[in-house]
């Protein structure tokens, strides 16, 4: 304990600032020590993610050490799955009686997401005031008097503001996509003043070449940022609020992708999410295999200070640093012709070899090492037994493992507990073995099978027999009901991506190909037409797809009109009511009277269309008596020059496109509509002249029309001269 | 400096009718008593540029156009004067000039502009991170005149300050991202391709493209080439350059192939140059990009930089592209902006030339400027207004916040507010005048009452 408060001068200082504002209520946290996922099978089968060693010590320790020197005084730590066991270590570590910080356990059997735990606790009533919520794999140095300050400043001024976010810097790889951490890319839009959270997509379509942003933040800010740079740090500062909106939205499970996006996405209630980046201290959360060797190799070469091996923080036991980043516990036997290699950590009472090469990895606890082995990038647990001649590249190898004689680990393979591994055996890259029977898959989403298995049903062995085979016959292969199959997600092809081991160059070389292609598809398909000089209502491309996800919203509008319109022809209803539904409607799809406008007068020719009709002249009286009929409500919406031209415009699409019946009417039908006064002059005028600039193929109705216009110019003239 | 400079003119602009006429193109409409393409040339012509090219459209508009700058310019800048169609849009006028293009680097400014930013500024910036092209972005006017394109004005739909949205790296050199005309209306995409290399991208809706451009000259050949529709700089060009500036489709080998015809050497120094310039410990995001991930050069990408000047706040610059500027220009020219005209102002902070007469109890406010041989009759008064030469205006004439131009004879009595009247016309006695604009030659008989419209003759074709 001592050596923590002289190591982080951030996180004393902080705890002191935190003391003073909180005189009244004490800082409190959120410790979630369940991940809701599925990530760390099937090692996650038998003992909870929190209390998996991280460079010797649990994961939970990091968290709660860090807490407890950010100032935080009481902590709910929140269990569900192996939720024994979390209990019984926090029983066993002391942290029960820790003077100044309070440590109390939610436990829970059927809460399945990160949202019923939190409804959970809302029901407890536990939390009085802003709180942190964190999970517990999170490693930090972070102090959070900064953070917190900047979040009650802002409360004070908009008690909206129920979130602050913390990030950090981090580049994702350009061709993997993948921050350092194993996550997906993060797109997020800032508001560079305020730092208020716009957008938020951790889960990019990657077959999209762009990104979409409503035009309406523009209209608040004059500048936001996009930021792919950097990295979620799962580390939020919230009001209660939060707690009641999980409350108040029952359906929302996940923090980022339910909470963080319906606050965004849903402006009604008016909630605002803002982040905070930190800059020197370190934060980051151990979400997959890739972000657990990151993060080991970030603690071992000390960004995590003072959460580091020789510094006794709390699960941890004494360990030396060495030069050249070699930590060493004592009580070590270690063969004088054995090399130890820098950024390694030995535990206590583990005895190494002759020959023995290890270099970059970390060795549990009384884990008797063979001679002539090489460990590489490994992460060997308590009590392991590795006998002469293995081999192990970047692998995980939980407690109690034994490999025989020559076995052989390829990179990212992951062995559970008490697993055997027979003499000379070759386990291929990216397999997991466990001695559990695995849970059959489920078509539920993965936030469910985790919560499903981990109530405590698996945890017994599935049969021993298999240990004695392997022992036994020591030249078996591993039966397969042993081999861990890929999770649902992704499939085994997409292990690389989430495993220890580093990604391989070939992968590498693989996938530039792949987004190289993706990215010549896209920039074609996002190509502007020759020339944006044509009106604003004109479709860019027809291949734009964005293009079409505004068209999929006016087609529907057009649809709902239409619909509202007949409805309104058979019932005989009044041009007044039709006015106020079409008006709702143009709410609820947010459109302009333009568009009500020429929504309005595809129906009325519709209609006209669909009255019977033999030739183009009856189709035409059809047209005329229609008209005539709705010239008001038509009229209604042409308010302005713009509606009227929207409505050519609408008419020379319909001509082109779902009513080609009408083309060889329309200049007669234009004419129609300009002598009743439903189309001024100057409108047939200015769509002329704006469609001057356009294509040929755009200007067959132009053409057509020619005469008509050549005649309304002239008249005006001569109205001009009289 | 081995830049060439091409002003682009327009012709008679649809956007500025009444205002413009057969015998005024846009480029010819006096700012405080000067055409306005004056202040581009002279504004060049301190910054010791005396070699133009000045592009305008229609045969008829260059005459015009060539007839005044040979008269004002005779001895004092080299202009060559290039008539190309009407409606070809700037890229088309680029396109139909390609012959006249030899230097390195090619700068487009457009001839409606007004602006006291040192084109050395962009051409240097354009130089020093050798980018393909560089355009200057100036924040949006607060007065808001509507931008539209010089090629005239298509958007016919009110839009309530029309601007750009422009993405910058977070240095602010280079151009990530730009949505011109009616893109910027739409929602803002953002290519992920482009923010993944460079990981923040700022997107800004407080800037306007200035229209003045350093292009690459083969760059911009080679595009105008390649891409025969594209219409518009603005519009059409910068937007495909800035796309496609991780991906570019611009053969570079080409180039280098050409430059081989100096010598070999002077290329390479200025290589270092630029390198030294751009501080070549931190290559920028394209050079990254274009290395590939692990610095393996096995293939280079092809890429190519577009950057940004971006004017500081108190610099003015605005283009005369639509009534309502032409009204705020001549405001400012002789108001706030007063050090653009280039003339000394009285201490009562006004221009009357020493020719023109005024009758007695006639007063003249401060930014306002009365042109030569201009008389005024008795108990006048003129409030920030701009009146042109030879102008006849009788007794009792009010005039405020309006521009009236050469040799206009204004009656008794009359009331002139907000409003432009072009030259030759004849306004008769009692008009009274609110935001109109009166056409070249037009006669507003005695007594009338206009609000708000514009008034102009007829032309016969």
């Amino acid at each position: 304990m001592g050596a923590k408060k002289g190591g982080s001068k951030g996180g004393g200082g902080g705890a002191e600032v935190a003391e003073e504002e909180l005189a009244r209520t004490p800082l409190q946290a959120i410790i979630l020590a369940d991940s809701f996922t599925t990530k760390f099978r099937p090692i996650t089968l038998e003992r909870p993610k929190v209390l998996l060693p991280l460079v010797n010590a649990p994961m939970i320790d990091y968290t709660l050490a860090w807490l407890e020197s950010a100032g935080v005084e009481e902590v709910f730590v929140f269990c569900c799955a192996h939720s024994k066991q979390v209990i019984d270590y926090l029983d066993k570590s002391n942290w029960f009686d820790q003077p100044n910080f309070s440590v109390t356990t939610i436990e829970s059997h059927n809460a399945i997401s990160a949202g019923d735990a939190l409804r959970l606790i809302y029901e407890q009533h536990v939390i009085r005031g802003d709180f942190i919520l964190v999970s517990g794999d999170t490693v930090s140095n972070m102090s959070l008097s900064q953070a917190l300050k900047e979040h009650k400043e802002r409360r004070r001024k908009d008690s909206n503001a129920v979130m602050t976010m913390v990030i950090k810097q981090s580049k994702p790889s350009p061709i993997t996509r993948q921050s350092r951490l194993g996550t997906e890319e993060l797109f997020m839009v800032i508001d560079p003043e305020t730092k208020q959270l716009l957008y938020y997509e951790d889960r990019a379509d990657n077959l999209k070449g762009y990104l979409s942003l409503d035009k309406a933040l523009l209209t608040d800010n004059t500048s936001i940022s996009f930021q792919n740079d950097k990295q979620d740090c799962y580390i939020d500062i919230c009001s209660p609020e939060v707690l009641s909106l999980f409350t108040d939205n029952f359906d929302y499970q996940h923090l980022r992708r339910d909470f963080v996006k319906g606050l965004l996405v849903d402006d009604i209630m008016g909630y605002k999410i803002y982040t905070h980046e930190i800059h020197s201290s370190y934060a980051a959360r151990i979400d997959n295999y890739r972000s657990y060797d990151t993060i080991s190799k970030d603690i071992i070469q000390r960004w995590t200070y003072p959460l580091v091996p020789d510094v006794h923080f709390f699960g941890n036991s004494a360990t030396k640093l060495e030069r050249q980043g070699m930590y060493r516990a004592p009580e070590i036997k270690q063969s004088h012709s054995s090399k130890i290699g820098p950024f390694t950590v030995i535990g206590t009472g583990t005895s190494i070899g002759n020959s023995t090469e290890i270099s970059n990895s970390v060795i549990g606890e009384g884990c008797s090492i063979g001679s002539n082995v090489t460990i590489e990038g490994c992460y060997v647990w308590n009590n392991v037994t590795i006998e002469d001649g293995c081999k192990l590249k970047h692998s995980i190898v939980c407690d109690g493992v034994t490999m025989k004689y020559g076995a052989t680990l390829e990179p990212g393979v992951v062995l559970s507990f008490k697993v055997v591994v027979g003499r000379n055996f070759l386990v291929p890259a990216y397999s997991k073995v466990s001695l559990l029977q695995q849970p059959l898959k489920q078509d539920s989403d993965e936030e469910l099978e985790y919560a499903d298995n981990s109530s405590g049903i698996m945890e017994v062995p599935s049969f021993s027999g298999t240990l004695d085979q392997l022992n036994e016959e020591e030249k078996t292969e591993l039966p397969n009901s042993q081999e861990y199959e890929a999770i649902s997600e992704g499939g085994q092809e997409e292990e690389w991506r989430h495993s220890v081991a580093p990604v391989p160059v070939d992968k590498l070389v693989e996938i530039m190909q792949i987004t190289n292609e993706v990215d010549i598809a896209n920039e074609d398909g996002a190509l502007l037409p020759p020339s944006g000089e044509l009106g604003p209502d004109s479709i860019t491309n027809d291949s734009n797809e964005d293009a079409e996800d505004i068209r999929d919203d006016s087609i529907i509008f057009e649809r709902e009109v239409e619909a509202t319109f007949q409805r309104a022809v058979e019932e005989d209803v009044t041009e007044d009511h039709i006015i106020l539904e079409v008006n709702s409607l143009r709410l609820s799809y947010n459109m302009t009277s333009a568009d009500c406008a020429g929504a309005l007068f595809y129906s009325v020719m519709k209609l006209a269309l669909d009255a019977p009709h033999d030739s183009p002249n009856e189709l035409y009286k059809n047209v005329v008596a229609a008209v005539r009929k709705w010239k008001k409500l038509l009229k209604y919406y042409l308010s302005s020059i713009d509606e009227e031209i929207e409505v050519i415009l609408k008419f020379e699409e319909m001509c082109l496109e779902s009513t080609r019946e009408y083309s060889p009417l329309f200049v007669q039908i234009l004419h129609h509509l300009y002598d009743q006064e439903i189309i001024q002059e100057e409108a047939i005028l200015d769509w002329a002249s704006e469609k001057e600039g356009a294509e040929e193929s755009d200007k067959v109705f132009v053409k057509q029309s020619e005469k008509f216009i050549q005649w309304l110019k002239e008249a005006s003239e001569e109205e001009d001269e009289d | 400096m081995d830049f060439q400079v091409v002003v682009l003119a327009g012709g008679f602009s649809k956007t500025l009718v009444p205002l413009v006429s057969k015998d005024v193109p846009k480029a010819l409409l006096p700012v405080a008593n000067r055409p306005v393409l004056s202040y581009v040339l002279e504004h060049f012509e301190e910054n010791n540029i005396k070699d133009f090219i000045v592009v305008v459209e229609g045969e008829s508009a260059a005459l015009l156009v060539g007839g005044w700058i040979s008269n004002a310019y005779v001895d004092r800048l080299h202009v060559e004067v290039a008539a190309v169609p009407e409606d070809v849009g700037t890229a088309g006028a680029l396109r139909a000039i390609d012959h006249h293009l030899t230097a390195k680097d090619i700068l487009v400014v457009s001839g409606d502009l007004i602006s006291d930013i040192p084109p050395g500024a962009v051409a240097a910036a354009h130089r020093r991170l050798d980018a393909a092209v560089t355009a200057m972005l100036c924040s949006t006017p607060i007065s808001g005149p509507s931008e539209s394109g010089s090629s005239g004005g298509k958007d016919k739909a009110k839009k309530p300050a029309r601007h750009n949205i422009i993405g910058l790296d977070p240095n602010k050199q280079f151009l990530l991202h730009v949505a011109a005309g009616a893109e910027v209306e739409k929602d803002i995409r953002v290519q992920k391709s482009i923010l993944r290399a460079v990981g923040q991208m700022e997107i800004r809706a407080d800037l306007m493209d200035a229209h003045v451009y350093a292009f690459k000259r083969t760059v911009l050949q080679e595009v105008l080439n390649k891409k025969e529709t594209f219409l518009s700089l603005r519009r059409d060009v910068l937007p495909y350059l800035v796309r496609s500036q991780l991906r570019s489709e611009l053969s570079q080998n080409g180039m280098l192939a050409e430059e081989n015809g100096n010598s070999k050497d002077v290329s390479d120094s200025k290589v270092m140059l630029s390198q030294l310039l751009t501080n070549a410990s931190t290559q920028s995001f394209h050079e990254l990009h274009a290395l590939g991930p692990d610095g393996s050069a096995r293939s280079p990408r092809k890429t190519h930089k577009c950057c940004v000047y971006i004017a500081s706040k108190s610099n003015y610059c605005v283009r005369l592209n639509s009534i309502q500027a032409f009204s705020d220009i001549n405001r400012d020219v002789i108001g706030d902006a007063s050090h653009l005209s280039g003339y000394s102002f009285s201490p009562q902070n006004n221009i009357i030339h020493p020719t023109a007469e005024l009758g007695s109890k006639t007063t003249v406010g401060p930014h306002c400027m009365l042109g030569e041989g201009s008389q005024m009759g008795d108990k006048c008064s003129v409030k920030k207004s701009v009146i042109g030469r030879h102008c006849r205006i009788g007794s009792n004439v009010k005039v405020v916040n309006s521009v009236i131009m050469d040799h206009v004879t204004i009656g008794d009595g009359c009331s002139i507010q907000g409003s432009i009247i072009c030259s030759n016309v004849q306004l008769q006695e009692r008009v009274v005048l609110r935001d109109c604009q009166v056409g070249a030659g037009y006669v507003v008989s005695a007594g009338s009452e206009y609000k708000g419209e514009s008034l102009a003759k007829k032309e016969k074709q």
